[in-house]
C-alpha cells in the first residue's frame, strides 16, 4: 500500500487521570493512511475517538505519542505549516452572532492571510457555490442549523485548502442542505481535493466515501473501499418475518428449521423487530430452497427481503454490535460538560 | 472549483512576517469594534457609571468643609481625576471578556486553526480596543467634567494624563486577559471583576485624600495602584506638570510623578511577564 497524503501513526491520547476520576482512553494506537485525492470516511459511534483524531488532525490537540504528517509537513513539528494546508469545519459551529457571514468569511480570510481582492472574490465564489446570496449580509445570530453549517463550509473552504476535514457535516441538519454539502463534497474530491470527514451515519459514509476507516474505542477496526469491505464480508442478508408480527416461540420454532439447510450460515432472531429472523446466505439459489421448507414445515411468508451486507454488517462482524447498540450503549453516560471542557482552552 | 489550487498564500516569502501580523492583529480588532458598534451597551454603560460618580459624589460632598482638601481644592474637582482613572480602569478590567466568550463558544478554536503569523495577534487585539475604549470613554468623562467646571489639564497636561491612563490600562488589561484564560468561565471572571472594582475605588485617593483616612487604609490607599494613576492626574490638573513635583505624601515616603509613572510602568511589564506563560500554554 502506498503511502498516504495524511498519515497517523500510533496515536495515543488519555483524557483526565486527576484524583477525581480515571484516565478515559481516547485513541488506541490508532494508525491512519489517507490517499491524497479521496474522499476519506471516518465511521463511528459517539465517542469512538473521531473527534479526538481530527483535532489532533487540525493541531488543536496534541496527542500523549505518535506522529501526525501531512504532505511533507509534520503538524508537532511545524503545526503552522500543516494549519495552512488544512480546512477544517468543526462539529460545534463557532460563528459570531454579531458579524454578518460576509464579514466573518473575511475575518478568515485575514486570518489566512489572503490578499483583499483574492479574499472578496472568492468569498463570491463560495457564496454562489453554497446558494447563500439571500443570508450572506445578515448576521449569523439569525441563520438557520443548515445555513450556518454551509457558512463553516465556506469559511474552510475559503483558502482553497488541499485538504478539508469535517467532523460530523450533516448532523442535525434538513435535508435540502445535507444535500448541498454532499453535492459540494462531490465537487470537492473530483476537483482534487482530499477529503476526510467523520460521522456517525452509515448512509452518508457509504454514498459520499470512496475509502473509509471504521473506529471503535479510539482504535481502526476495519478500513478500505465501502464495496470492498462489504464484498469481504460475503454472503447476501435476507429478512424474513412469517407473520406481520410473530411471538418468540414461533421465531424459534422457525430458527430451528432454517438453521440445518444448506447455503445458510446463520440465523438470527431479531427481537426488536417484531421477532422477525436475519439470515445471511451463501447464494440466490437458497431462497427459493427456503420457501420450499417453510411451505413444507405449513409456514406462512409475510415478507422476505434480500440485500446485499450493508457497512451495518461490516460493523457488525467486526464489534459483535450494530452501530445502532453502539450508539445507544454509550448515549447515557455521555458527559457534555466534560467534552465541553476538553474543547476549551 | 479553484479548490485543488496547490499554490497557497500562507507563508509565501514574498509577504512579509510583519505584514501577515498586521493583517491578522487589524482583522481581530475590527471584529471587536464591529462588536462594539452593534452592541454599544458596554460603551454607554462604561461612560454612564462614571459620570454618575462625578455628578452624584460631586454633589454629595459638594459643600464639604473648606481645608478639609489640600490647597483648597473644592470637591468637584479633587473628585475629577478619581473618576477619570476609575472610568480607564473598569474599561480595562473587561478585556478579557470578549477573550473569555471566544474560549467558551469555540470562536478561539477557529482562530487557533488558522496559520495565524503570530498568536500575539489574538492578545494584540484585545489590548487595542480596549485601550482605545478606555481613552475614548475617559476622554469623554473629562470633557464632561470639564463642562461641569471641573477644570480642563491643557495641553501638555493632557498628554500627561494620557500617558498615566495608557500604562494603568496596560497593567489592568494584562491582568483581565490572564484571569480570562485563568479562571473556567465567564461567571466566574464577572464576578472577579465585580469583586474587584469598588473596594479598589475606595481604598484609593479618589474619592477622599489620605490625610482623611485611618492609617490602616491610607497604608492601603498609598500602595493602590489606582493612586499612582489618580496623584499625577490630579497635579496635571492643578496646573503642576513638572514630573519631579511631589503629588502623594505616603506613609512610607514622597512621591513624584515620575516615581507613579516609573511605579505604573514596572506593573504594568510585570504583569504582561507573569501571565505570558499561560498565554503561551493556553495559544500553543
Amino acid at each position: 500500500m502506498s503511502v498516504g497524503f495524511i498519515e497517523l501513526q500510533h496515536l495515543n491520547k488519555r483524557y483526565g487521570g486527576g484524583r477525581k476520576s480515571a484516565p478515559v482512553v481516547a485513541l488506541d494506537d490508532l494508525c491512519l493512511s489517507i490517499p491524497e485525492g479521496s474522499l476519506f470516511g471516518l465511521l463511528g459511534p459517539n465517542g469512538a475517538g473521531k473527534t479526538t483524531t481530527l483535532r489532533i488532525l487540525c493541531t488543536l490537540l496534541s496527542p500523549d505519542s505518535g506522529s501526525v504528517r501531512v504532505g511533507d509537513r509534520d503538524a508537532l513539528a511545524d503545526p503552522r505549516g500543516v494549519r495552512s494546508l488544512l480546512g477544517y469545519v468543526a462539529q460545534e459551529v463557532a460563528i459570531d452572532k454579531i458579524l454578518s457571514g460576509r464579514e466573518l468569511l473575511q475575518l478568515q480570510g485575514d486570518l489566512y492571510h489572503l490578499p483583499r481582492r483574492r479574499r472578496d472574490s472568492r468569498i463570491d465564489e463560495l457564496i454562489a457555490l453554497l446558494g447563500m446570496d439571500d443570508w450572506i449580509d445578515r448576521r449569523c445570530g439569525g441563520y438557520s442549523g443548515g445555513m450556518r453549517r454551509r457558512l463553516d463550509l465556506a469559511a474552510g473552504l475559503l483558502h482553497s485548502p488541499r485538504v478539508l476535514v469535517l467532523d460530523e457535516p450533516t448532523v442535525g441538519l434538513d435535508i435540502e442542505s445535507r444535500s448541498a454539502i454532499w453535492t459540494v463534497l462531490r465537487q470537492l474530491r473530483a476537483a482534487g481535493t482530499t477529503v476526510l470527514l467523520s460521522s456517525h451515519y452509515l448512509e452518508e459514509v457509504d454514498a459520499l466515501a470512496d475509502q473509509l476507516a471504521i473506529i471503535e474505542a479510539g482504535r481502526v477496526i476495519a478500513c478500505g473501499s465501502p464495496t470492498s469491505l462489504k464484498d469481504a464480508l460475503g454472503g447476501d442478508r435476507v429478512t424474513l418475518r412469517v407473520r406481520e408480527f410473530s411471538d418468540e416461540n414461533e421465531a424459534l420454532q422457525v430458527q430451528a428449521l432454517l438453521k440445518g439447510c444448506q447455503g445458510v450460515r446463520q440465523v438470527v432472531v431479531n427481537r426488536a423487530q417484531g421477532f422477525s429472523l436475519n439470515l445471511v446466505i451463501e447464494h440466490d439459489g437458497v431462497i427459493e430452497q427456503l420457501r420450499r421448507q417453510l411451505a413444507e414445515a405449513d409456514l406462512p411468508v409475510f415478507a422476505l427481503a434480500q440485500s446485499r451486507p450493508s457497512l451495518d454488517d461490516v460493523y457488525l462482524q467486526a464489534t459483535g454490535r450494530t452501530l445502532m447498540d453502539a450508539e445507544l450503549a454509550v448515549a447515557g453516560n455521555r458527559d457534555a460538560k466534560a467534552e465541553r471542557k476538553q474543547s476549551m482552552r | 472549483m479553484t479548490s485543488a489550487n496547490p499554490t497557497l498564500t500562507t507563508g509565501s516569502d514574498a509577504t512579509s512576517a510583519l505584514a501577515e501580523i498586521t493583517q491578522e492583529t487589524l482583522a481581530l480588532t475590527r471584529r471587536l469594534f464591529v462588536q462594539l458598534a452593534r452592541r454599544p451597551s458596554t460603551l454607554v454603560a462604561g461612560m454612564l457609571q462614571p459620570l454618575i460618580w462625578l455628578i452624584l459624589f460631586g454633589a454629595l460632598f459638594a459643600n464639604a468643609p473648606a481645608g478639609l482638601l489640600p490647597g483648597g481644592m473644592s470637591y468637584g474637582r479633587f473628585l475629577g481625576a478619581g473618576v477619570i482613572v476609575f472610568t480607564a480602569f473598569s474599561g480595562a478590567l473587561n478585556a478579557g471578556l470578549p477573550v473569555m466568550f471566544d474560549r467558551e463558544f469555540g470562536f478561539l478554536n477557529r482562530l487557533l486553526v488558522a496559520p495565524l503569523r503570530s498568536r500575539s495577534s489574538i492578545v494584540l487585539a484585545s489590548v487595542l480596543y480596549i485601550t482605545t475604549l478606555s481613552l475614548v470613554q475617559s476622554l469623554a468623562i473629562m470633557v464632561t467634567a470639564s463642562l461641569l467646571g471641573y477644570g480642563w489639564p491643557g495641553a501638555a497636561g493632557l498628554l500627561l494624563v494620557l500617558v498615566t491612563l495608557l500604562l494603568l490600562v496596560f497593567a489592568v488589561t494584562a491582568l483581565s486577559l490572564g484571569l480570562a484564560f485563568a479562571l473556567p468561565g465567564h461567571i466566574e471572571l464577572i464576578a472577579v471583576i465585580f469583586v474587584a472594582n469598588l473596594p479598589l475605588l475606595f481604598a484609593s485617593t479618589a474619592l477622599a485624600p489620605l490625610s482623611f483616612m485611618p492609617p490602616w487604609l491610607g497604608w492601603l490607599a498609598a500602595l493602590n495602584p489606582l493612586t499612582f494613576a489618580i496623584e499625577p492626574i490630579r497635579s496635571a490638573y492643578a496646573g503642576d506638570l513638572s514630573l519631579a513635583a511631589v503629588v502623594l505624601e505616603a506613609p512610607y515616603g514622597n512621591l513624584t510623578t515620575a516615581t507613579c509613572l516609573g511605579l505604573l510602568a514596572a506593573l504594568a511589564a510585570g504583569l504582561f511577564l507573569a501571565i505570558r506563560p499561560l498565554l503561551d500554554r493556553k495559544l500553543s
